[in-house]
Formats: C-alpha cells, structure tokens, sequence
C-alpha cells in the first residue's frame, strides 16, 4: 500500500474544533452498529431533544433565546450547580423571611395567647 | 473494575503505523483488533461509565459528552491520516474482543461495500453564515426618531433590509452548494447549526459536507477559498479534512438523493 496522499492543511480542526461541528458528525453520522451495550441515541430523549433543536432551525433557536444552551440544567453540569446555588440561595432567603415574621408577628401573638 | 471494548471505527489494514500512543476515550490508548482481513479499532472503557445505565446518564451530560466526542473523533482523525475508515456512531460498545470479531464477521460485506466506495476520500465541511447586520445599516436606527410613525418607518424599512440580505445569502448559499456539489463526488445538506454552540457569530444558512478525493482536495479547497470574497456581510468557513462520517451511516447503493 501506498502512503497516504497529502493533505492540505487541515482547517478549524485540532483542539478548538467546533463543538456544534463534531457532536453533529459523532452523534448524527457515521455508521451504526448495535453493540452489547444497547444505547439507542435517538433514545436519549434529554439529549436528542436538545440537540435535535440546537441544529433544527435557527429561527427556532432564536426564539429560545441565545443563551438557552448554557443554562439548560440538563446539558450542562455547570449550569446545574448553577441552579443548585441558585435554589439553595432561594430557599435560605426564604426561610430567613418566614423566621422574621415567625419572631415578630406570629411570634408575639403566640406569646399574647400563652400568656393568660 | 472490568473493560469493555468501545470500537472507533473499521478500516482495512493500515499502510502506514498508526500514531503511537494514540488516546483514545477516557485517555485509554486505541488499539487494532484484526479480523477477517478488516480491522476494528478499539479501546478499553471502563464499566461503570459505560454499561447502559451509567452512559445513558453520561450521556445527558454535556461536559461529559463533549469531552468522549472530542476524543472518538481525535482517533477517527488520527486514522483519517493513514487511511480511510469507515467511522462508527459515539459509544459503540461491546463487553469483549470476541462481541467485536463477531460484528465483524456479521457486517464484514457491508464494510468492504463502504470502504470501497470511501476509499481516498475525505469530508470537507462548508458552512455559510451571515454576519450581523453591518454597523452602518444600523445607524439610522440609532439615531432616536422624531415620532411614532418615523419610528414604525424605520423598523419597517430595517426588516425590509434584513429580509433582502437573506435572500441574498440564501441565493449565495445555493449557487455554492450546486457549484461545490458539482465538484464533490457526493454532498449532503445539515441542518444549520445553533450559534451558541458552534460559538460562531452570525446566522448559519448552509451546513454542508462534501465528499472529496484527497487527490482532489486541494483543488476543492481553492474553489471554496475562492468563493470567501464574492459577497460582502457572508461568510464561508472550511473545516476538514473530515473521516466521511456524513457518508457512512447509509447503504451506498442509489444514495444520490440529500437529506435537510
């Protein structure tokens, strides 16, 4: 066998690739073969959805929003903790409101019926 | 912990070695499995990541999804530089080398169909996007206008421009996909992709993939070259050489017709 004929330079490839770019190719494309771990990708319905989105239409992408994709909880883990800290911070204002009218209102009526 | 097998790609034997201490998923080194006179190329993952409950989870993640995606192409585009592989779908997994000979043996006649109709041939991506609109369109805009219905004018007439530069790119769009298709011996339309993904400015409008000679390559890459300059607010990008990905998942014969 003879080498391999040269290239031209490869371009946008390498470490910077384009993410959109190989997910499309490795998640789309290419051959399919049922292995002993049967993963049906179209199954992934979190993922196929999304990602079945991201490239349907642009206008539809428009719509959702530009920055959709990096606060999804469900593409990203980044965005999860996100939401965790988000919900955590929420949830502790909350009770800090519900302990301030527990100790002022509440509390003092409470106090007002004990104390007969 | 156990391994399972995760298989790349099939090809046949290489002419040339392949990179050494080439990474494949997870940094596990990909290997050669022969058989039949193909070879699988493959690499040991481990169970708790991949057996079917752990990578449905994995999956869903995109951290974890883009990293496994970089690498299953790093090996495919490793191969792609010694030879012509046929490329499998992200995570194709088997327990063993025994379930991976056993594929083969089973799809041995579709792969020889592939791989000679692939054979010295390569991907090339073409996408079009349209830049934003240009910044002296948009100054009268800026400008605050003097009453409502000035100002319904200039919303009006600013959707008029934005509608007339899409045509444009969508005519410009279409005569490069005839002219490139034309010089390709095969070509697929994608779908655009999304601009926060690709991390790209501008609206995708072509998302094409060319099926080329590698002798002719570079005659391919001239004639996209030469089309960056014909339009001024579009953009052309080239990306590729690619494995044929765009080209292996269907049967090769009477394949003419393009999916969008």
């Amino acid at each position: 066998m003879t080498t391999a004929p040269r290239f031209p330079e490869p371009y946008g490839q390498g470490s910077g690739a384009n993410l959109a770019d190989i997910l499309e190719r490795v998640l789309d494309k290419g051959i399919v073969i049922a292995g002993d771990i049967r993963i049906n990708l179209l199954d992934i319905e979190l993922l196929t959805i999304k990602l079945r989105l991201i490239v349907a239409s642009v206008d539809k992408a428009k719509e959702m929003g530009i920055d959709w994709w990096e606060t999804d909880p469900a593409l990203s883990s980044g965005a999860r903790r996100d939401q965790l800290v988000r919900e955590n911070t929420e949830l502790r204002e909350r009770l800090a409101r519900l302990e301030e009218l527990q100790g002022l209102e509440p509390g003092r009526s409470r106090s007002r019926k004990e104390v007969p | 912990m156990s391994g399972l097998r995760y298989v790349y790609a099939v090809s046949r034997p290489l002419g040339a070695p392949l990179q050494a201490e080439l990474a494949g998923v997870g940094g596990a080194p990909a290997a050669l499995l022969h058989h039949h006179g193909l070879v699988a190329v493959v690499s040991t993952v481990p169970e708790h990541d991949f057996a079917e409950g752990a990578l449905r989870g994995n999956l869903e993640d995109l951290d974890w999804l883009a990293a496994t995606a970089r690498a299953h192409q790093g090996v495919i585009d490793a191969l792609t530089c010694v030879t012509t592989p046929v490329p499998l779908r992200l995570a194709t997994v088997f327990r063993d080398d025994s379930g991976v000979r056993a594929m083969i043996e089973a799809r041995e006649d579709d792969f020889r169909r592939l791989l000679d109709r692939l054979d010295g041939r390569v991907e090339w991506g073409v996408k079009v996007y349209l830049d934003r609109e240009p910044a002296e369109a948009a100054a009268p805009v800026a400008a605050r206008p003097a009453s409502g219905r000035d100002y319904l004018r200039g919303r009006r007439e600013s959707a008029h421009r934005g509608e007339e530069r899409w045509h444009t790119a969508e005519t410009f769009a279409t005569v490069l996909h005839d002219r490139l298709a034309h010089f390709a011996e095969d070509a697929r339309l994608h779908p655009p992709q999304n601009a926060r993904l690709s991390g790209e400015s501008g609206r995708n409008v072509l998302n094409a993939a060319y099926l080329v000679g590698r002798s002719q390559s570079e005659a391919f890459v001239e004639l996209v070259d030469r089309s960056k300059d014909e339009t001024p607010g579009l953009r052309v990008e080239l990306t590729g050489p690619w494995a044929a990905y765009s080209f292996a998942g269907e049967a090769p014969a009477g394949s003419a017709g393009e999916e969008r």
